[in-house]
């Protein structure tokens, strides 16, 4: 057993559903007790789906566990399937079903339905969300998939954008007109918006675009293996991703690209002087590895940010983000506990955080900027306006995404300067965020600051002068000073202590 | 009979339609979004799997992320294998828990579906551990199952592990049941102190205290439909049940109050003196929010157990007619008096096939449809208004003053529906 309090991922047939819900034709019978059932509003919630999921439960209750559950589960296959009428269904167990032993995968063979029966083995309490997905769909891919003629024209796949995933719309989109510009058509995306007769046109690409990782590697593999179609191993988030891409392209095609790059603002605005004040800023990088991956590189070779933390919380990711943590010098975080990823964000004070709907909340809790990066998602993660990750406009919305947190430019220098003005102050915040500008108050600090650390004490007068620097850089004033004192073995912290270490540490 | 008794009749009698199939509703573990805010000295450890912890944080719409005092102890490979002691594992666990927050003093071991497959007997945990931790803490357990429970009887399953262990007392006590606002809480002592009836103890407390007790003299009053269970456990001590219409919009409360002013012998002056002005309040209020509902039709998917005393509301307070009225679950000593005064001719079902009920619902075309979260926006996109059944248990909606609040909540879809127009001018 272990304590949760906030999960990352959800559980494997939650992964399942994103596949479902994100294809036509296909439904997913679930054989799952009264409740399991709260999985449909994240979808028409968060996602705002228009329709239900294409999922049907079979709702077994205690009074049916000493009888037959499993004819419960043969009615509910067959109700679906007559009213429904999919061109595939897939069939499986939720966690407490998997408990009860029915055997899905058996009862819906011996039904002797006429369409393709496709039975999931999720192990619930081992595995999650995006493990869930990747086996969903490559299982779907396995049954469907059928051996052809490559066509005519070149084409591609694009496979992992499913139902619930981060900005999957928008990104699908963007690669496409991408990949057109390249000269490449796209033969299906799947599972998003495919049905399983386009599943089984999938080896009629020249090569496939793995989009999405985390959920459709398994069926890539698979893909290359067996239908001899090559797949890209770089996802283009980011300037520089998306030159590699483009690049890798070439070489799976072996035809020269040329690309328009009229569109890419991106560069520009960050080599442009209002951007000079992101040199250095020390950021915190979490969520799926994918994502993690792109945006290290993005905030140090694009941004000119300092990566002072790397971590993910898919365990399947765990090697290549440990690999990438350590060219860059650092080690990396893998868990799925919330609280150990707050602690390390706290001990490290970052002055911003590239993180998931958790690392906003801690980030609120600490008072650091957040920026949203990666899954898990929440609603305010499907925005109306066309907002991609992938590809150049990609890289215009996520330079955006990134100074949005921050207080920009000549607003630092004028906060620096003015800081004791009553109200353009260090708790008034950012200009350009809502809320009410707070008036200052202050502070009297009579008593002799409490010990920060075991051995290092903030005389008094020192301890106000760090009151004075503003808020967004304070926590890094804080760490380099106690960290300078600490070197030197110095037990107090005075004023000269304070600037002193500012020198050290001036760059 | 009554003088508020509908010319036709009201539903008491009428048929139920009774389903089985596919339940588009939450299970009993959601209570514990309201009740873990409710107690404020109370803990609810789940022992279940990544789906119940997935539930919680998902079923309120949004992560509460103040430290909540709610989590799940997740079950894992080895736990299902027999290779760890279940029993030693929640020692542990609770042992962790508690020295991370002191100020815990209740604990509750919530039961899901898969601790109920496997049979871990939280019973006997809740034993050992109460010993282990007395007297700082208390720990009870109840199971909020999908398997066993609906969504609001997770309060009821909460409420009624406590009955057991209260105080006895002999003391000629009103006791309210259910699980309310503290605002709301307070409107009704109030009203309550003023017709001088007392005292009044609250289950739940809002603390862990000695003075809630229950006795052969206690009677109670609920002020939710879903207390079955906590209605029999409190029959089992002794207590007797103050049956009324539950307290929702100007009438309901006043019946309510009524069946307890009756009860402690309050006079007919005083009762009119303490109520007479939030009653033409409440009438104020929910006049204004009825010219949007006045005439319209309303269908009700099963959710809550709120849904009868809720179609009694907007029946006969805000010119509603009912065409369908969902329950997961009817109890006539509970759901009688407002099916007594519910207008004869909706249907009446218990339980749900959720793809037939939809089939009901798009034939008959409802201004207006009460349904859970899964099935709001897929029905709005279909052409039908819709008001999410879960807004309901999660606002203040209980007597006088919230009573235009409770109207509000169904009139507003309806507005928005009227000053939204997105086609060109033309």
């Amino acid at each position: 057993m272990k304590l949760t309090v906030w999960t990352y991922e959800g559980p494997p047939h939650v992964g399942a559903m994103r596949v479902a819900t994100a294809m036509k034709g296909l439904h997913y019978v679930l054989h799952a007790p009264q409740g399991d059932t709260y999985a449909d509003l994240l979808f028409t919630m968060i996602e705002r789906r228009n329709h239900r999921p294409p999922v049907t439960y079979t709702t077994f209750q205690a009074r049916d566990l000493g009888t037959d559950t499993a004819s419960l589960f043969k009615t509910s296959c067959q109700d679906a399937v007559d009213r429904f009428k999919p061109e595939a269904i897939i069939v499986g167990a939720s966690c407490t079903a998997e408990l009860i032993q029915d055997d899905p995968a058996g009862l819906s063979e011996i039904m002797g339905l006429t369409i393709p029966v496709i039975p999931l083995e999720l192990p619930s309490y081992s595995r999650k969300e995006n493990f869930g997905a990747d086996e969903t769909f490559y299982q779907i891919v396995k049954a469907l998939s059928k051996p052809q003629e490559r066509t005519a024209r070149l084409t591609c796949n694009i496979l992992g954008p499913t139902a619930l995933g981060f900005r999957a719309r928008d990104d699908v989109e963007e690669i496409t007109g991408l990949l057109s510009d390249l000269g490449v058509d796209v033969n299906v995306v799947a599972p998003l918006g495919a049905t399983p007769s386009d599943i089984a046109r999938l080896p009629a690409a020249h090569f496939n675009v793995l989009l999405s990782p985390e959920t459709g590697e398994a069926a890539a593999r698979w893909l290359e293996k067996n239908h001899n179609q090559p797949f890209t191993k770089i996802v283009p988030i980011g300037v520089g991703a998306t030159r590699d891409f483009i690049a890798e392209i070439g070489t799976i095609t072996g035809q020269k690209m040329k690309i328009d790059e009229s569109r890419l603002r991106m560069p520009w605005w960050s080599r442009s002087v209002d951007s000079t004040y992101l040199t250095g800023k020390r950021v915190f990088i979490f969520g799926d590895g994918t994502h993690v991956a792109a945006h290290a590189r993005i905030a140090r070779d694009e941004m000119g940010f300092e990566v002072v933390g790397i971590g993910c919380y898919n365990r399947e990711m765990a090697r290549p983000v440990r690999a990438l943590a350590k060219s860059y010098g650092l080690e990396a975080l893998i868990t799925d506990d919330y609280l150990e990823v707050e602690a390390a964000i706290a001990a490290l004070s970052p002055e911003m955080i590239l993180g998931t709907q958790m690392e906003r909340h801690i980030g609120k809790r600490l008072g650091i900027p957040c920026a949203v990066i990666s899954a898990p998602v929440h609603v305010q993660d499907f925005p109306a306006r066309y907002s991609p990750q992938v590809g150049f406009e990609g890289a215009n919305v996520i330079f955006d995404t990134l100074i949005h947190p921050l207080v920009m430019g000549l607003e630092e220098h004028l906060l620096t300067m003015f800081r004791d003005d009553f109200e353009f102050h260090d708790d008034a915040g950012a200009s350009h965020h809502g809320g009410k500008a707070k008036a200052k108050v202050e502070a009297v600090i009579e008593e002799p600051a409490a010990p920060t650390d075991d051995n290092i004490i903030w005389l008094s007068d020192a301890e106000k002068e760090l009151k004075k620097i503003p808020f967004f850089v304070r926590g890094k004033a804080r760490r380099n000073t106690e960290t300078y004192a600490a070197e030197k073995g110095l037990n107090q912290i005075s004023l000269d202590t304070l600037y002193e270490a500012k020198a050290h540490y001036a760059r | 009979m009554n003088a508020l008794t509908p010319s036709n009749g009201g539903c008491r009698t009428a048929p139920v339609l009774k389903e089985r199939g596919q339940r588009e509703v939450f299970c009993g573990l959601t209570g514990i979004i309201w009740l873990h805010r409710k107690m404020q000295d109370a803990f609810f450890l789940v022992v279940g799997s990544r789906t119940c912890a997935h539930l919680l944080q998902s079923a309120a719409g949004v992560m509460i992320f103040a430290e909540p005092r709610f989590g799940t102890a997740i079950l894992e490979e080895t736990d299902l294998a027999g290779m760890k002691d279940a029993q030693v594992e929640i020692d542990r666990e609770v042992a962790r828990l508690l020295e991370r927050r002191p100020d815990i003093r209740q604990l509750f071991l919530v039961g899901s579906c898969p601790s109920e497959v496997i049979k871990i007997d939280l019973a006997k945990a809740a034993e050992r551990l109460s010993q282990i931790h007395a007297p700082h803490v208390r720990v009870l357990n109840y199971s909020g199952s999908g398997i066993e429970t609906t969504f609001t009887e997770g309060e009821d399953a909460c409420l009624a592990c406590m009955v057991p262990v209260l105080k006895t007392t002999e003391a000629r006590e009103l006791l309210v049941v259910g699980a309310l606002p503290d605002v709301v809480e307070d409107q009704m002592l109030s009203l309550l102190a003023d017709m001088g009836v007392g005292p009044v103890r609250l289950l739940p407390a809002r603390r862990i205290d000695d003075t809630t007790a229950v006795g052969p003299n206690t009677v109670f009053a609920l002020v939710q439909p879903f207390l079955g269970e906590t209605h029999a456990a409190l029959q089992r001590r002794g207590a007797r049940h103050l049956a009324a219409p539950f307290p929702f919009g100007d009438e309901g409360t006043t019946a309510w109050l009524r069946a307890i002013a009756t009860e402690f012998g309050v006079s007919d002056a005083t009762f009119d003196a303490v109520t007479a002005a939030p009653r033409a309040r409440a009438q104020k209020a929910i006049a204004q929010a009825a010219e949007v509902l006045r005439g319209k039709s309303v269908f009700f998917f099963p959710d809550s157990q709120l849904e009868i005393p809720l179609a009694r509301f907007l029946t006969r307070e805000c010119g509603m007619t009912a065409i369908e009225v969902g329950s997961p679950y009817i109890h006539d000593a509970l759901h009688g008096p407002d099916l007594d005064l519910l207008p004869a001719g909706p249907q009446i079902s218990e339980g749900q096939d959720v793809d037939k009920q939809l089939d009901r619902a798009r034939a008959a075309r409802p201004d207006l449809t009460i349904c859970g979260l899964g099935l709001a926006n897929p029905l709005e996109a279909e052409g039908l208004s819709t008001k999410w059944a879960i807004e309901l248990v999660f606002t203040p909606v209980h007597f006088y003053e919230q009573a235009g609040d409770l109207a509000g909540l169904f009139s507003r879809p309806l507005r928005r529906k009227a000053v939204l127009h997105l086609e060109a001018a033309e």
